[in-house]
């Protein structure tokens, strides 16, 4: 077994363990940590597979953005543990059935010649100087040009559409600030001063 | 090189290669952050003496002579200190977060070259790299923020993870424009192309990018004015508020640490790293690592002048800010850069 051996394992258990706790745990918070924790998992072990284009950017897009996000909306949850175990005994067969159906499927695909060993070829290891980054910029501006663009295209739909979802109209009664507005005021418009006479004593 | 080195030494030879290789390696990794945090301990000193020169005050002038010693006695003081952990907290994520801070500040030095040859590794998307860890050390403030149960410190974190993920997207941007005009995402190669002079540079053909990246640089260390994490008028000190002793010292330490990378970062990519501002022999002789000792100075002493002089962002207009200015700023300036390079203005953004 070779160091690289050795670092697969140790990257493949936390990553098994973190997904693992990410269904198990019962705190929300503590199981996007967990996440946080598979995702970074990840991308070290595709860092190990010569894909270091996709495993920064899996940690730079996921850990670093989508996760913050999810931290940001978990945080805020009030979340009532007791009251999440009731309907446990009610959901618990209709669960059971979908998760041994699943077992079963992949164990199908899984066991079938497609996926043996002797099957699958055995990456090529590239020298030191083969840079992932411009291969893979090479692929899609070139072979995946389409299905990339129409990829960010839809995207984009569904930001457009999310803020369209989520845009209320201005209501009446809230004030909002304009600061172009704020910055070209002078101090003319703001004070003003007035003569007048002293008053007398009485 | 410093494993050649290492096996000069009479007996090392016998050394299994991996050993020789890990040494090496654990004595560079020593040499480039010991400096690091020297830096940030005197870059604190630094700090209250500029801003306390710019409010015509002496500043700390006690411990040492004119005050130089002030540093070695904060950090003797806060490792003394006791380590108080609120009730109720999480205390294992209390404990880690000032580490996930501070280690994400730390790694990111392993790709940063302080000249054409000293640099610990030349990987070829070293630029993606600094970003990607860049973002993560907000975690250490978003778990810090959570795990001390406290009102304030999660107010703090909140606004803390708003704050990350609006400035994140324009210096994302920015650096897109300078991958752009290097057409390279190595940050020692950024640099080589930009060789010459003070003008080719890529401050001037990409000057709005610039005051984009070093403007989200100063906001995603949470530094004045965009301390609203911190807050001390409205939120105590926000994520930190519980910590004390060296938790709240590594919190500290990754703070000024971010602060040297990012100035690192703006001198590397917008002011031509260790290249000297001019092409003669005389300041060819300057070692390259001087230039950019000077460049990352520069950018810090901005940063403290910057705190002296602004006062602090009202929330929602660090969120304006990062939304509806740097990013469209960004977004048209990348536009014009790859329009130019298909016609005949290419060379501008060379």
């Amino acid at each position: 077994m070779t160091f690289t051996h050795a670092l697969f394992y140790l990257f493949g258990g936390i990553l098994l363990f973190a997904a693992a706790m990410v269904v198990t745990i019962r705190h929300p918070v503590k199981s996007a940590l967990f996440l946080v924790l598979a995702f970074f998992s990840a991308a070290c072990l595709w860092v190990m597979m010569e894909a270091e284009f996709l495993g920064i950017a899996l940690v730079l897009v996921y850990v670093g953005a989508v996760m913050v996000l999810f931290l940001f909306v978990v945080m805020m949850l009030d979340v009532d543990l007791a009251k999440m175990r009731e309907g446990f005994g009610e959901y618990l067969p209709m669960g059971g059935i979908v998760a041994v159906l699943l077992v079963l499927e992949m164990v199908i695909v899984l066991s079938s010649d497609m996926f043996s060993p002797q099957n699958m070829p055995v990456p090529l290891e590239h020298a030191a100087d083969y840079s992932n980054t411009h291969a893979l910029g090479m692929l899609i501006y070139t072979a995946y040009v389409y299905p990339f663009e129409i990829a960010a295209v839809i995207l984009l739909v569904a930001i457009v559409a999310a803020i369209t979802l989520t845009l209320r109209a201005r209501r009446k009664h809230i004030k909002y600030q304009n600061p172009s507005e704020q910055i070209k005021v002078r101090r003319e418009d703001r004070v003003r001063l007035v003569q007048m006479k002293s008053e007398k004593r009485s | 090189m410093m494993e050649e080195l290492l096996l000069s030494i009479p007996y090392v030879d016998l050394l299994p290669e991996w050993l020789v290789l890990t040494m090496a390696n654990v004595i560079l990794i020593v040499l480039i952050v010991l400096p690091v945090i020297l830096h940030v301990a005197y870059l604190t000193f630094a700090e209250r003496k500029i801003i306390g020169f710019m409010q015509i005050r002496v500043g700390p002038n006690r411990v040492g002579p004119r005050g130089w010693l002030q540093p070695i006695a904060d950090v003797i003081k806060l490792l003394l200190k006791e380590i108080v952990i609120p009730s109720n907290a999480n205390k294992f994520l209390f404990l880690i977060a000032p580490m996930l801070a501070l280690i994400p500040a730390l790694v990111a030095w392993a790709v940063i070259p302080f000249t054409d040859t000293w640099q610990l590794t030349n990987i070829d998307a070293s630029l993606l790299f600094v970003l990607a860890l860049t973002s993560i050390g907000v975690y250490g403030i978003i778990i810090a923020g959570w795990a001390s149960n406290s009102k304030y410190a999660l107010l703090g974190a909140m606004r803390s993870a708003a704050q990350m993920v609006a400035y994140e997207i324009a210096m994302g941007f920015a650096l897109v424009g300078v991958l752009m005009a290097a057409n390279s995402l190595n940050l020692n190669e950024i640099v080589t192309r930009q060789s010459g002079g003070v003008l080719d540079w890529y401050i001037w053909p990409l000057l709005p990018l610039f005051f984009v990246y070093f403007i989200s640089g100063v906001a995603e260390t949470n530094r004045a004015p965009f301390d609203i994490a911190e807050g001390e008028s409205e939120i105590v000190a926000g994520f930190h508020v519980e910590y004390s002793g060296i938790t709240f010292g590594l919190f500290f330490l990754a703070e000024y640490a971010n602060m040297i990378l990012i100035s690192t970062l703006t001198a590397l990519m917008f002011l031509g790293g260790w290249l000297p501002p001019f092409d003669i022999p005389l300041l060819n002789m300057v070692p390259g690592f001087a230039w950019l000792w000077l460049k990352v100075a520069l950018f810090l002493f901005f940063y403290l002048w910057l705190r002296a002089t602004f006062p602090r962002y009202r929330y929602d207009q660090i969120m304006r800010l990062g939304w509806k200015v740097l990013i469209p700023v960004t977004l048209v300036w990348i536009g014009i850069v790859g329009v130019a390079q298909q016609t005949q203005w290419g060379y501008l953004f060379h």
